[in-house]
């Protein structure tokens, strides 16, 4: 039997002189990050962080499929869809300067305490640089916080909500979806050409925080054309039946039914609505209203005959004739099947954006992105001219009225564009009072 | 007055439902002993019954139309339902449009297949474990068939309309010396509570009338001398599972039309019907119907905007508060039987 004779001094010498060569290379190669999760290899990795449960798992699926599709644009694969279109010809389709995109993905469950977990785990463990994806405003302002407090860019999927770049704005979010203003702004004259200046509105509300800013941007824009408002009524998220909200509005004296619900709460509540019999009733003399202040196909879809001539508003649409739009449906329907929705478009666009930030930066700190991205002015994505204003993050380019097809010829087809309203039409001072009560702050580069 | 006979009316229907499915829940209790926490999923499945059978009434052969194009710009691909082809466009359509109804025939023999698959393959291991351990069970059993739901048909509401000739709403208003409009109330609210006195009579009848039934009365006052008189009692309890599922997936099919299916919407009935089963009383019927329509209306009633402007938030407590003051004043609960769940 051999035997073998370590002494302790031995095995410290051999210990040190090993863990001194394993460290060699690390000691002359690394350096302080400039900014959280620096890329250092021949790779980037980006933040998917959609809903791929909970009641917008549609939207989720959608959003994936965009996303995915961004990235395979971005590393010169497919088509190369709105990178034809993009009036900034920063991106080659080599990934973001010359780094391969990579992603990762995460379920927010459309639960807030959910998103900001599934983001800090991209950020942490997967080195994300930057988080997009989200189809609620709950979800998009608590990991808008998070971004801003670890130092990544937060590129805001599917918001609506005021909030997001009004109280709860920060300097590392950005949003290219309109808000609840915006779609007030271009739903009201269009809903005095349809049903004059001689309403009584009645508001059935989703009880957070998009809901209550929804109703209010619609209820001001439409006070201020003569309307009013005979009651506003909150109504519990995911609520299923609405009937016993929806009965009391027969004996309201009101003309107008306002939905300010979103997904499967304004598919039970039109629906109910419609069984109910108030599109065939008369008050005050006039035939009775329904008005969903924000639209989507998806919802169409679920809501089937009962959309049918409803108005409201919608961030983009697949039939419009632009460049950019084309040049995305034609990448998007080839590679699925099915044209996409305007959540796939927002995050679709955002991916963009923020590519080209980078590239035009030159550098992936956050800090240099945020001076890209404000102030900058682009076309060629699908909604004309747009903004991306320094004071508060929000893109401003036209917003699209919309309403349910009477006579759809496909299941693509449930929604019709009535209008393109333009940009100067939605357009408010950044400290509009339903946007005050927040600042920006300093960008933050993390690290 | 006309709100208070609105919101009986809503309540009616609402209350149909938790009671038709906590009918299902008090017989699964009373018989096998049994916390069903999927029960809110045998009522969901019912629901998507209805959905599958839409969607094969409507596969469809496709044909191009070359004269219209698609989204993309090519030929258009004209979808036409195989029925309408086999049996022509008007028949075709007809069938396609009473598809809730038909799915009522789907609907009895696979809630019959699931509950029995449930109960054997499942539910008899924990028969003789503690409560907690059921609820465990079959709540994660709920879990799994609503995943499994949402990957086959997706997470957004899916539109299961009511056929085109109760899709209007009748102004019963009018016949109670109202002006018009002042009381409507959709048909197939009308249907769908018309249906479960039906259901919940049919199995009142069948429990009271007949011989199978009064043996599973008797073994639910007491199973050991049921068993001593050499009935296999066990063998009656799984058909009545069989029954129980069948009750909640009829409750869940013509429930469509109402609340557009969606794989969670199990989940949302689930603990309000729990609260009508303890209301109504532990293993009792007639209890779990009446607790049913009871609770429905009150959560009507909690709905009306004069009674949130007195008490915000109270739509949403409202089953809650009522069944905490039933079970101060009533611990076996309305029409509780003594002795269950009391050892």
């Amino acid at each position: 039997m051999r035997r073998q004779n370590f002494s302790r001094r031995g095995l410290l010498k051999t210990g040190a002189v090993g863990g001194a060569g394993l460290a060699l290379p690390t000691i002359f190669t690394s350096r302080a990050s400039a900014f959280t999760n620096e890329p250092t290899g021949s790779s980037v990795t980006l933040g998917f962080n959609v809903p791929l449960t909970g009641a917008y798992a549609d939207e989720g699926a959608d959003e994936l499929r965009a996303l995915e599709l961004a990235v395979e644009h971005l590393n010169g694969g497919g088509d190369g869809g709105m990178l034809q279109t993009f009036s900034s010809q920063a991106l080659d389709g080599t990934g973001i300067l010359g780094k391969k995109v990579e992603y990762v993905t995460g379920d927010d469950q459309t639960k807030s305490d959910v998103a900001r977990a599934t983001a800090q785990s991209m950020i942490q463990k997967d080195g994300a640089v930057m988080i997009t994806g989200g189809s609620s405003s709950g979800t998009a302002i608590a990991v808008q916080g998070l971004c801003q407090e670890a130092g990544v860019i937060f590129m805001a999927g599917l918001t609506h909500s005021n909030d997001t770049t009004g109280k709860d704005r920060k300097a590392n979010g950005f949003r290219h979806f309109f808000n609840a203003y915006m779609s007030a702004q271009a739903l009201a004259p269009v809903l005095q050409g349809l049903y004059g200046t001689d309403r009584k509105a009645y508001h059935l509300t989703a009880d957070y925080t998009w809901g209550w800013t929804q109703e209010e941007s619609i209820a001001a824009a439409t006070e201020a054309m003569g309307w009013q408002t005979t009651e506003k009524v909150r109504t519990p998220l995911g609520a299923g039946d609405f009937s016993s909200y929806i009965a009391p509005v027969l004996n309201s004296g009101a003309d107008v039914l306002v939905l300010n619900h979103y997904g499967g709460d304004m598919v039970n509540s039109l629906t109910q609505a419609v069984q109910f019999g108030l599109r065939d009733r008369q008050a005050n003399g006039k035939d009775f209203q329904i008005v969903v202040p924000l639209y989507s196909e998806l919802m169409a879809r679920g809501a089937g005959q009962a959309i049918k001539g409803i108005p409201g508003s919608q961030n983009w649409d697949w039939k419009l004739e632009d460049a950019g739009t084309q040049a995305f449906v034609k990448s998007f329907g080839e590679k699925y099947g099915f044209p996409p929705s305007q959540a796939a478009h927002t995050c679709y666009v955002q991916t963009l954006l923020y590519a080209d930030a980078v590239a035009r930066a030159g550098d992936f700190n956050p800090c240099a992105v945020v001076e890209a991205l404000e102030g900058y002015e682009f076309d060629g994505l699908g909604n004309g001219p747009t903004l991306y204003r320094a004071d508060d993050h929000q893109c401003f380019k036209d917003v699209v009225v919309v309403k349910g097809a009477e006579s759809p010829q496909d299941e693509f087809h449930l929604v019709e564009i009535v209008e393109v309203t333009p940009t100067e039409q939605v357009t408010y001072p950044h400290d509009h009072p339903m946007f005050a009560g927040g600042a920006l702050g300093e960008c933050n580069p993390g690290a | 007055m006309d709100a208070i006979l609105i919101q009986i009316l809503n309540g009616l229907d609402k209350g149909s439902a938790y009671a038709l499915i906590a009918l299902g829940l008090t017989l699964i209790f009373g018989t096998l002993g049994v916390v069903n926490f999927a029960h809110g999923a045998l009522f969901m499945i019912g629901a998507f019954c209805a959905v599958t059978l839409q969607k094969i009434l409507t596969i469809s052969v496709t044909t191009i139309d070359p004269e219209r194009t698609d989204f993309l710009g090519n030929p258009l691909k004209v979808q036409t339902p195989y029925v309408e082809n086999w049996f022509g466009p008007e028949i075709g359509a007809t069938i396609v449009d009473w598809a809730v109804p038909l799915a009522i025939l789907l609907a009895i023999p696979v809630m019959i297949l699931v509950g029995f698959a449930m109960e054997r393959g499942l539910i008899k291991h924990f028969y003789k474990r503690p409560h907690a351990d059921q609820i465990l069970v079959t709540f994660g059993l709920a879990i799994v068939l609503q995943e499994i739901i949402k990957y086959f048909y997706g997470a957004n509401p899916i539109p299961t309309p009511a056929p085109s000739t109760f899709r209007g709403s009748l102004d019963i208003g009018v016949w109670l010396g109202f002006d018009p409009f002042t009381i409507i109330y959709p048909y197939w609210r009308l249907v769908y509570f018309f249906f479960a006195g039906t259901i919940i009579a049919a199995v009142f009848a069948f429990l009271q009338f007949t011989t199978f039934g009064m043996v599973v009365r008797a073994g639910m006052a007491d199973r050991e001398t049921v068993g001593l008189l050499g009935i296999d009692i066990d063998r009656r309890f799984t058909l009545m599972f069989g029954l129980a599922a069948a009750v909640a997936g009829l409750a869940g099919v013509m429930y469509t039309p109402i609340l557009s299916p969606n794989y969670h919407m199990g989940m949302d009935f689930l603990v309000l019907s729990f609260v009508v089963v303890v209301v109504g009383g532990m293993g009792s019927l007639p209890g779990a119907v009446l607790a049913g329509f009871l609770l429905g209306i009150l959560q009507s009633f909690a709905s009306m905007n004069e009674v949130k402007s007195l008490l915000p938030g109270i739509d949403q407590i409202i089953i809650y508060l009522v069944a905490i003051v039933i079970l101060l004043t009533r611990p076996r609960g309305l029409m509780g039987r003594r002795g269950v769940m009391e050892d």
